[in-house]
């Protein structure tokens, strides 16, 4: 075999190789630019109102459910979601998500108790939100809520994610 | 009829070489000695055709939508023809995949098959260990029922854990920033596409490592892998010993496949698939998710680690676990194999077994969940109608103590049972208690009037052990 032969053999082969390449990136970019996009897409908070402020009782908290103005068409009841919903004073409210800051369960009320509890790991949160008991590392998250003309209205936001930024 | 049988097989064989193809396969040599211990591989990769074909068969009738898979579900479950039963195959035989492929690796962990020269059978294997799990989980997930809706967001949860990158992981397994009409599609596509690709190939493989290497002959003990030799050694002994795969060591593996195939049938006969829970509706709150039973002992573990170590136990203890199954046979690929040898292995196995069993009964009883329905205590248990006691007890009730604690049996497990609790602690003590709360307690300071406190303080200190009859008279 001369050397000619193999510097053609050995071009041949980085051809092959080289177009392989190229037909992996033509396929694999717009594949995984697909199945990540839901990692960039962002959704910013749409204020909605959740009934007058006369529905409300002071001193009580109520799960309200809201649909998500973000969702996908095809998101039939998935599209909803909830939260807790507390009157604190006449003008002033207070709305929870409803994930459990240790895992994202969703927290129970008990009125008469006046604290969450959280169904996976036993969390427990009083009214404010503040954690009580159990694993949770931070209270509840609060949606932002305003009241005008006459409604309570309140910013949708994303499932609110515990991360760590340091191990 | 018999002869044109023949002549069709011995035409196709020639034209399509099926024989020539497998025949050194069927018929290489495997040792004499390796019987009902070696079974558990192919009854592994028994499930997983179970497990394809039903899901092939439920895919013909399951929409991986998430508006519409539940509806689906109900349907295949309450009126498609063996729609129930095909579902109950589709679990027991996920379950049958999880202990065989445990009791595989065990197996091999335990004779040192994975030495020299089989390092790679044993790598391809706890990649499809890994594999496994996750197919567990997302089949989970695919039930999309609100225990599956909520899991997504525990396991969404999970990924945030992560350093730096947590939030992208989280928003990528819920498909998006809340749970909606990407959610369920994607792990669709993991459950149905990706994962079983990754299967096929590695099962693949991991069938072409067992051939080449021939399976592992019963360790004895004081014979070492010596990886200059053992090849030859190995050689020597198939030629003297060993016997073709088929018939003479398949037949244990069909007599037991055929045993995990009718088992499977008659707990999806009998006890039928998993209950679907309520449907996925992020708005109903009274959800207890749970996952399903191999996935148990992780949830237990996550209940009960102190909660500064969660991060850990989320994110390093499963990378190290998986760093250290793959580099066992690097680490340790030559010398003694057998058990007795080795007792460490043994050890080692048999203290999965009590770690895992052991968080598995935890995670089933989950005594650190509230109570949220827990049985009003009775007039007998309260031991009073009216006064003091008896209104204690109401407030022991609606104060949510119950949920948390038991009363003569009644009530939650989180906290101390308080059924005596009148025995240990003073009425001061309890007022402290009640008023400040403890470690894993909330305090009820803010929150309860100095009349309830009076009276749930005297209902707790009546709680006590009741006086034997003849003490009684003693006293008096």
């Amino acid at each position: 075999m001369t050397p000619e032969e193999i510097t053609r053999r050995r071009f041949l082969e980085k051809l092959c190789v080289g177009l392989s390449a190229v037909c992996a990136a033509i396929l694999g970019i717009p594949l995984i630019g697909f199945v990540v996009a839901p990692i960039f897409r962002k959704t910013t908070g749409k204020w909605i109102s959740v009934g007058n402020i006369t529905d409300y009782e002071v001193g009580k908290t109520v799960s309200v459910t809201i649909t998500d103005p973000s969702s996908l068409p095809w998101a039939g009841i998935t599209a909803k979601n909830a939260l807790w919903l507390r009157r604190v004073t006449d003008a002033e409210f207070m709305a929870f998500s409803v994930n459990c800051t240790h895992l994202g369960c969703p927290v129970r009320w008990l009125q008469d108790a006046g604290l969450f509890m959280c169904p996976c790991h036993g969390g427990v949160y009083y009214s404010d939100g503040t954690v009580a008991a159990g694993p949770p590392p931070k209270p509840l998250i609060r949606y932002d809520v305003r009241t005008a003309n006459g409604q309570v209205q309140i910013k949708t936001m994303a499932i609110p994610i515990t991360t760590t930024t340091t191990l | 009829m018999r002869r044109f049988l023949a002549g069709t097989w011995r035409w196709l064989d020639d034209r399509l070489g099926i024989f020539a193809l497998m025949g050194p396969s069927l018929k290489h040599l495997v040792p004499h000695d390796a019987r009902w211990w070696y079974v558990f591989g192919s009854a592994t990769m028994l499930a997983f055709i179970v497990q394809v074909v039903t899901g092939v068969a439920l895919a013909f009738s399951y929409t991986s939508s998430s508006s519409q898979a539940y509806e689906t579900l109900e349907w295949i479950t309450n009126e498609a023809p063996f729609g129930s039963f095909l579902r109950g195959l589709h679990y027991f035989g996920a379950s049958a995949m999880v202990l065989m492929v445990g009791a595989h690796m065990a197996q091999t962990f335990l004779f040192g098959s994975y030495k020299f020269p089989r390092e790679m059978n044993w790598t391809t294997g706890v990649l499809l260990l890994g594999f496994t799990l996750v197919m567990g989980f997302t089949g989970q997930l695919l039930r999309w029922d609100q225990t599956a809706a909520w899991s997504v967001v525990v396991a969404a949860e999970q990924a945030g854990r992560v350093p730096l990158i947590g939030n992208f992981l989280a928003q990528f397994v819920l498909g998006g920033t809340t749970i909606g009409g990407a959610t369920l599609s994607r792990f669709f596509a993991i459950h149905v596409f990706i994962m079983p690709a990754l299967m096929f190939m590695f099962i693949g493989i991991h069938l072409m490592l067992v051939l080449r290497h021939g399976i592992a002959e019963p360790p004895t003990a004081g014979k070492e892998v010596d990886p200059k030799t053992y090849r030859q050694e190995y050689e020597q002994l198939m030629r003297k010993t060993g016997h073709p795969f088929w018939p003479d060591g398949a037949w244990r593996d069909f007599v037991f496949g055929t045993g995990l195939i009718v088992v499977i049938a008659l707990l999806a006969y009998f006890v039928g698939p998993p209950v679907l829970d309520k449907p996925p509706d992020p708005s109903i709150l009274h959800a207890d998710p749970r996952p399903d039973w191999y996935l148990l002992w992780y949830f237990a573990l996550l209940a009960l680690i102190p909660p500064q170590l969660e991060a850990y136990v989320m994110i390093v203890a499963p990378v190290v676990i998986g760093i250290l199954l793959l580099a066992a046979p690097i680490l340790n690929n030559r010398g003694e194999r057998a058990p007795s040898r080795r007792p460490w292995s043994i050890a080692v196995v048999l203290l999965s077994v009590i770690m895992i069993g052991s968080l598995w009964i935890a995670g089933a009883n989950s005594p650190w969940s509230p109570n949220f329905d827990p049985p009003p205590l009775t007039e007998k248990v309260i031991g009073a109608t009216n006064g003091p006691v008896f209104e204690g007890a109401r407030v022991f009730q609606t104060k949510g103590c119950l949920n948390c604690h038991l009363i003569s049996g009644d009530g939650g497990r989180r906290g101390p049972d308080l059924t005596y609790i009148g025995d240990t602690l003073s009425g001061s003590d309890i007022i402290i208690r009640i008023v400040n709360g403890g470690v894993n307690m909330p305090a009820y300071g803010n929150s309860i009037k100095p009349e309830e406190l009076t009276q749930l303080t005297a209902f707790l200190q009546s709680r006590k052990r009741p006086m034997p009859a003849g003490l009684k008279t003693t006293r008096r």
